[in-house]
């Protein structure tokens, strides 16, 4: 079990890590060196981290335990700019979760009409007019990409705005924390109903609770597969038990994850199970947004009364802790930028309302940058947080995120909607026929890929004097092009048969397939005759 | 586990050991990943008791549930044999001369032929269905049939065989031998005229006499053959048993006729379709049928 006790370094000190004053020099092992502190948001910056001063006792953390009992987070209800912010954005990816599959798009007779459809069973992904086939994923893997791209470029700009506002992680949270609200109230009595012994009003409450939350976990299951198949025929099968069993299996798995990953981790997910938080703080730099505690200004700290009597001892921090009550995570954002910050800006939000109510200038707890809060200690004034936001380094990631998004927008514009694959015999490779031509043989796929039938003709490029003719027909049909009907969303495989009179010799040509319907589209595919060596 | 001390800045112990002045901070971890590793080590305990797991000396062991791999795939078989029972069906009410009329089953069938042709008759007929000229299998691309080249027929050479005795319908014929009939120069002439009539070389007025007293009755005046009897037609392309003078004239003194079993005995109606229709759609198939699916109780599949 050593292993377990060594596992959690230094980065992953957790909520409650202690910044220090200084960057200290001790002697250890016999060795003198310089002992950097860690700071989780922005690692290196040593001048950055010197500006924190955690006052009282410094908490005990020396421990013979094997594990670390979690503390459960009871935060305080808050409103403001960034509360109301957060109640938008939520409001905003709920809806979308849950009514985006219910929305319809007609596509005629031959094709499913959700809106947004991932057709696993059919191997076909809609999205409005966008049909994507497997092989055209790499639509997919752009978007992908593109997401991962935005993260970097809403990091760089606003750092972790990804975790404070629209994860889902901290939205689900957030409902579920406002549903300890509803039936246990705020702060205090939750604070007492859980130091509490287990009365049986108590065990109904959390009974009452839980069940909400199960409610919650199963709506949020229940949404995730109508991306999977027809929302309203599939709420039809699944109450009345024929829906496939993967989608009761999905719902349950779905259903437990959200009511213990939102329910009862929280925040723990964010500290210690998220790899984003890790990724992101190698992405932070030193002009990157994040939220700050001026300690400059706040420290150090003390009362109304007292800052009343020594006006130039004390700064403005008046320590009512209020930030730390608000905070979703249960940290204390004057020990400094740290990994449990979600940077939702609460904490702001809560500080403000402080500080108006004692009459001193707001913003002692602040988006801004770390080189902003450098110059603003040393006397320079206060920069508007947006111009944090137009530097190189984030124009270039809108720039490579911009060229993605057109690049992707082009391909999908110019791509065709139908194609055509060739695979020529190679057992014979040529044969005689009866008359002395010669004869090739070839397998032709052809693909229809939009949602009605179409009237496709195949003819010959190249090969002067070649005849074409299918397996649907017989040779007396044949000449330099076919038409065949390809079903609506389907591939279609069809055998080719092209003839030379006698004495051809081997030459390369094409098959083009072209459709001649309201929308004309043509492709090629090149392709080998054998003949016999004369 | 030598020199721990506590790490100032953050209070926390250090596990004591230091690599180039790096040192480890002994942070208790979070209590619910220790009931996670808890829990993870109850489960790989009820698998071992549940799934296969352990080695022994020829077998291991099998677990409570009795799962194996190899009963999953025989699950897995059954459900594609009971998918392919609908079309088994399908193709057993359909007359085979009217199967190229349903494009859908047309296809199904094809496959189904192409992986039966591959078990039945790629010994002889080579598994690109090209036959061999040396030994004379017929190559089944082309569109020269010795018997006929529509559904029906290819059928019925399926199901009764050529020239093999142990069935009363089957194909049969017999070409006589002519050795001691004509002399060298009647034999030359005769040789000549067979290949004119496929282009090979120029007519000459003693061959055709030859031709039109001995050969006129089963391959016909212009040497077009006659499919009723399986005499193959002269005036083509394909020789399946060689072009050359000598070729011919072999042909002529000894006459070799190829033979084919029966099927019908030995594979299952829907298989021999199959096979049928797999063959016609080689190139060379003859009468295709046009027209509504005549399949009964067929239905069109349209997604709504």
């Amino acid at each position: 079990m050593g292993l377990l006790k060594s596992q959690v370094g230094k980065l992953m000190s957790g909520p409650d890590g202690h910044q220090p004053q200084d960057p200290l020099t001790v002697a250890g092992g016999g060795r003198s060196k310089t002992e950097v502190p860690s700071s989780n948001a922005a690692a290196g910056l040593g001048a950055i981290t010197t500006r924190q001063h955690p006052q009282g006792p410094p908490e005990e953390r020396v421990t013979d335990k094997l594990y670390e009992a979690r503390k459960q987070v009871h935060n305080k209800r808050i409103d403001g700019p960034f509360r109301r912010f957060k109640w938008f954005v939520m409001a905003m990816t709920l809806t979308i979760y849950y009514a985006t599959p219910w929305l319809r798009w007609d596509r005629g007779p031959y094709a499913p009409d959700q809106a947004v459809l991932v057709d696993l069973a059919n191997r076909r992904f809609y999205m409005f007019g966008i049909e994507i086939w497997p092989h055209e994923f790499y639509f997919v893997a752009g978007l992908l990409i593109m997401a991962g791209i935005g993260l970097f470029l809403v990091t760089s700009a606003v750092g972790r705005a990804w975790c404070g506002y629209s994860c889902p992680q901290t939205v689900w949270t957030d409902v579920f924390q406002h549903v300890d609200r509803f039936v246990d109230g705020d702060r205090n009595a939750r604070m007492r109903l859980e130091a509490a012994p287990w009365t049986w009003g108590k065990v109904l409450r959390r009974a009452f609770k839980w069940i909400i939350y199960l409610i919650v976990g199963f709506w949020t299951g229940g949404a995730w597969i109508m991306y999977f198949a027809d929302a309203p025929a599939l709420v039809h099968d699944f109450w009345r038990g024929e829906a496939a069993p993967v989608a009761y299996v999905t719902v349950a798995v779905l259903t437990l994850t959200t009511v213990t990953l939102g329910g009862f981790m929280r925040e723990q997910v964010c500290i210690y199970m998220c790899p984003w938080p890790r990724i992101q703080a190698a992405m932070m730099d030193e002009k990157s947004l994040l939220i700050t505690y001026k300690d400059w200004r706040g420290e150090p700290r003390g009362s109304v009364k007292k800052a009343r009597a020594e006006p130039a001892r004390f700064g403005d921090c008046i320590d009512c802790t209020q930030c730390v009550q608000v905070c979703p995570t249960g940290i204390d954002i004057r020990e400094g930028p740290q990994i449990g910050c979600i940077t939702c800006g609460l904490c702001i939000d809560a500080c403000d309302k402080v500080m108006a109510e004692i009459g001193r200038p707001r913003g002692l707890i602040d988006y801004a940058t770390l080189e902003d809060c450098q110059q603003e200690a040393a006397g320079a004034a206060p920069r508007p947080a947006w111009k944090a936001l137009l530097r190189p380094r984030t124009l270039a990631y809108l720039g490579i995120w911009s060229a993605i998004g057109m690049a992707m927008l082009f391909a999908l514009g110019t791509r065709t909607h139908i194609g055509l694959t060739v695979s020529s015999d190679r057992n014979p490779p040529f044969m005689l026929m009866s008359d002395g031509s010669v004869r090739n043989s070839f397998t032709l796929k052809l693909r229809n890929m939009t949602s009605a039938p179409r009237e496709m003709t195949v003819t010959l490029d190249g090969l002067a004097g070649g005849t074409l003719w299918t397996d649907r027909v017989a040779r007396e049909s044949a000449s330099r092009h076919q038409t065949v009907t390809v079903p609506a969303d389907a591939s279609q495989t069809m055998r080719a048969y092209v003839a030379m009179p006698p004495g051809s010799s081997a030459q390369s040509f094409a098959f083009d397939l072209s459709t001649e319907d309201a929308k004309p589209e043509r492709v090629s595919s090149e392709t080998h005759f054998s003949a016999p060596e004369h | 586990m030598a020199n721990k001390r506590i790490d100032e800045p953050t209070g926390t112990e250090t596990v004591g050991h230091e690599w180039d002045g790096i040192e480890e901070l002994n942070t208790p971890l979070p209590r619910w990943w220790l009931w996670s590793f808890y829990l993870s080590i109850a489960f790989a305990v009820g698998y071992v008791i549940a799934y296969p797991a352990i080695p022994l000396l020829n077998r291991g062991t099998e677990g409570l549930l009795g799962w194996t791999s190899r009963g999953d795939l025989a699950k897995e078989i059954g459900l594609a044999d009971q998918a392919r029972v609908t079309v088994k069906e399908r193709l057993a009410a359909v007359d085979v001369s009217k199967l190229s009329a349903n494009d859908a089953l047309l296809q199904q069938a094809r496959s189904g032929g192409a992986a039966a042709f591959k078990v039945n008759c790629v010994q002889c007929h080579g598994s690109g269905a090209a036959g061999n000229q040396q030994l004379g299998y017929p190559n089944l691309n082309d569109d020269d049939w010795l018997w006929g080249g529509d559904m029906s027929t290819i059928a019925y050479t399926i199901n009764h065989g050529v020239r093999q005795s142990n069935d009363d319908d089957k194909r049969q014929s017999a070409m006589p031998g002519f050795a001691g009939v004509f002399d060298p120069q009647q034999m030359t002439a005769l040789v000549a005229h067979v290949r004119s009539l496929g282009g090979l070389q120029q007519p000459n007025a003693a061959g055709a006499q030859i031709f039109a007293e001995n050969c006129v009755a089963c391959h016909g005046a212009n040497g077009d053959g006659n499919r009723s009897i399986g005499a193959p037609r002269l005036n083509d392309a394909i020789w399946l048993r060689g072009s050359s003078p000598a070729a011919v004239e072999r042909q002529i003194l000894n006459p070799k006729m190829g033979s084919m079993p029966a099927w019908g005995p030995r594979l299952d109606p829907v298989t021999v379709k199959m096979l049928t229709a797999y063959v016609h759609s080689l190139g060379g198939g003859e009468a295709f049928v046009d027209g509504p699916a005549q399949e009964p109780g067929g239905k069109t599949d349209v997604r709504p």
